[in-house]
């Protein structure tokens, strides 16, 4: 069973269309990456998701069923805006917002408890949230979205404003998830955390899907004919290299086309050239989504 | 609040028995007024309880007296009196009208010199007295009424409406600013991602309607105890005090059918508003109707027949408040409270609707307030 299938689903504002006939889905037990720029459409696709408003047309179908009310107990959400009761205590905070999802107050205290070790937000939990940093209440909204134990888990930008450590931390509970067989999407923009932690991705731009599927499947159709090269010694010119690009510690080579990068490995080596580091050139997923989002602006 | 209104008034009645067993009452001074009688035959009964008049022979000397402080003011009786019944009074202070104890005490003195020698003294006295009406109330069978009306009738329902009022705007208010903050923290999508957003109302309305009620109940209890123990205490005016026949029946009826409609509004404004300061500014506009039929009720009282009365306890806003008012300064027709309660509670309904409505069409929509155009295009669309 998909954790998610969207059909088909439009949604417009005034006379903005801000999705505009998306469709894709999300399986279990993957971290599916939800990216695009700003106004692009996420955002209005994931309150879809959750139902917190209803497309114009199309069809959201959550864990294979309609989402209905008895079905938001398996979802967990972390919204982009992060909101709190400020003058509530942090347990107080966590059990209320658990209890609205089906959570007995025991089950959620015990299970509260258990997050905020793990988080090391433990000292905190009799503060209120006021008392706290914007990062400790992202941690806190973070425990929020998973104590029920959710079968699929939102997050729309879980890392903005954490500091290394807590994004680390964050990242850890993803996979934790992922290998727990949950479902889930994760909207951000650091391409480089998104590049981490995702197996697939839908890229959006302007309501439209424009890319769609396996991360490295999509990362080896934009795979140039270059070759990364760590070196000591002469490189000298080299038949089949085109082009040198120099970059801090490495030096990228352009082959031509008829020359594979296997030759090239076996021609370098047999002439002596000490290599630390020998890679096909892959562009990263920012270059990608710069890519791509250049060409539509276009 | 809830514990506060009783626990104040039994402090109140506390603090008032104390005081006055400890406090001698002051004695009263007397006032000197002076007088110049220019027809003859003003000349007995110049003491008037704490007014003493005294004769002067001229206008100027009687001035002169004021001027010396000798006395407090004068009157000249002169020709006009007599054809018009005009006496002139001259005074230092400013005023807006004689005080009555001077009026009464002057005219005591010119009814009792007019009438002297000519009627009994018992005739004078009863011509002075003033008008005493004994009123009692029946019923449409003949017999005595329980409910006899007067001012004793009204002091409770006055009370209550002013706590009712306040009570409903307290928790329009309360409503109105935690959609707000739940808004401006957009901790709203949390919610709505849990809940829908006809149990988000419904927790909201029942959490703080059980609140309320449970506050209305227990100043609606408290009252007859209250009353007991001030006319125990104090008698006099309080021992009049009485409670309408169906006031407590129908003061729980208002403050739930009151609560909810505010309830309703409070979610539309709360809704459309961008942040809770300013859904406190656009509560005003139904807050201020339920306050209006406090300030009339002097009018309520001069003029209790008007049908301006029978609009305000129609018009679902004002009749809550009105409602409970009226009860103390006149009967209420059972139509008109069948009425009242009918629209009261289809309103509900209605504003319910479109509260419901408006909540879908703005929760999510940050920034700007729309303006009342944009409101009802967005509700035709959805």
């Amino acid at each position: 069973m998909l954790a998610v299938e969207v059909s088909n689903i439009v949604k417009s504002f005034a006379d903005k269309v801000a999705v505009d006939d998306l469709s894709f889905s999300v399986a279990q037990g993957e971290v599916f990456g939800l990216i695009g720029p700003n106004g692009a459409g996420k955002t209005t696709t994931i309150r879809m998701l959750m139902d917190i408003i209803k497309p114009d047309s199309g069809e959201v179908t959550i864990l294979g069923e309609k989402l209905s009310e008895a079905a938001k107990n398996s979802l967990g959400y972390l919204p982009e805006e992060r909101g709190l009761y400020k003058k509530l205590r942090v347990l107080d905070t966590i059990i209320y917002l658990a209890s609205l999802k089906g959570m007995d107050r025991h089950s959620a205290e015990e299970k509260a408890d258990e997050l905020l070790n793990q988080t090391g937000m433990l000292p905190h939990r009799g503060k209120k949230i006021e008392e706290l940093s914007r990062g400790m209440g992202q941690i806190i909204q973070f425990i929020v979205t998973i104590i029920h134990d959710p079968q699929l888990v939102i997050l729309d930008e879980p890392f903005a404003g954490l500091d290394p450590v807590n994004t680390e931390l964050l990242k850890g509970m993803c996979v934790d998830l992922r290998n727990q067989g949950k479902a889930v999407i994760l909207s951000a923009h650091q391409m480089n955390q998104v590049e981490e932690l995702c197996d697939r991705i839908l890229m959006v731009n302007n309501g439209r899907a424009v890319l769609y599927g396996d991360l490295a499947e999509i990362k080896s159709r934009y795979k140039g004919d270059s070759v990364l090269l760590d070196f000591k010694g002469e490189l000298g010119d080299e038949p089949g290299i085109i082009e040198k690009r120099q970059h801090r510690g490495y030096v990228e080579l352009v082959l031509d086309g008829k020359t594979t990068p296997q030759q090239l490995l076996e021609r370098l080596v047999s002439r002596g050239i000490v290599i630390n580091r020998f890679e096909m050139a892959t562009p990263s997923l920012n270059e990608i989504f710069l890519k791509e989002v250049g060409k539509n602006r276009k | 609040m809830t514990l506060i209104v009783p626990v104040v008034a039994l402090l109140a009645i506390g603090v008032v028995q104390l005081i006055s067993a400890i406090i001698e009452p002051s004695e009263v001074e007397t006032t000197t007024i002076g007088y110049v009688d220019e027809i003859g035959g003003f000349d007995e009964y110049t003491t008037q309880g704490y007014i003493e008049l005294v004769r002067y022979d001229t206008q100027y000397e009687a001035k002169a007296a004021m001027l010396r402080d000798d006395v407090s003011e004068y009157i000249v009786i002169s020709s006009p009196y007599t054809s018009m019944g005009v006496v002139n009074r001259y005074t230092l202070e400013k005023q807006l009208e004689t005080p009555p104890a001077t009026q009464a005490a002057i005219k005591r003195f010119l009814t009792s010199n007019i009438l002297s020698g000519k009627v009994p003294q018992e005739t004078i006295d009863l011509v002075e007295a003033p008008l005493r009406l004994a009123i009692t109330r029946l019923t449409e069978t003949g017999a005595v009424a329980t409910e006899q009306g007067g001012f004793g009738n009204l002091l409770i329902p006055g009370i209550f409406s002013l706590l009712l009022a306040l009570s409903l705007n307290f928790f329009a208010s309360y409503m109105v600013q935690g959609l707000g903050e739940e808004k401006e923290s957009r901790l709203i999508e949390v919610l709505l991602s849990s809940v829908s957003i006809r149990q988000l109302l419904t927790g909201k309305v029942l959490g703080l309607g059980v609140a309320g009620l449970i506050q209305v109940v227990v100043w609606l209890v408290s009252l007859p105890l209250l009353l007991n123990l001030a006319s125990s205490a104090f008698g006099g005016f309080f021992s009049m005090i009485q409670i309408p026949a169906n006031f407590i029946v129908l003061g729980i009826v208002y403050f739930v059918l009151g609560f909810l409609l505010f309830a309703a509004l409070s979610a539309g404004v709360g809704a459309i508003s961008p942040s809770a300061r300013e859904g406190q500014q656009l509560s005003l506009i139904y807050s201020l109707f339920a306050i209006a039929p406090l300030w009339l009720s002097s009018l309520l009282m001069l003029f209790p027949k008007s049908p301006i009365w029978i609009v305000m306890t129609i018009f679902p806003i004002t009749a809550p408040v009105e409602a409970m008012l009226r009860l103390g300064v006149s009967d209420i027709p059972a139509w008109e409270l069948a009425v009242s309660i009918a629209v009261l509670g289809l309103s509900i309904i209605g504003v319910l609707f479109l509260a419901i409505r408006v909540f879908r069409a703005y929760l999510l929509m940050y920034g700007k307030r729309p303006n009342l155009g944009e409101v009802i295009r967005n509700l035709r669309s959805c």
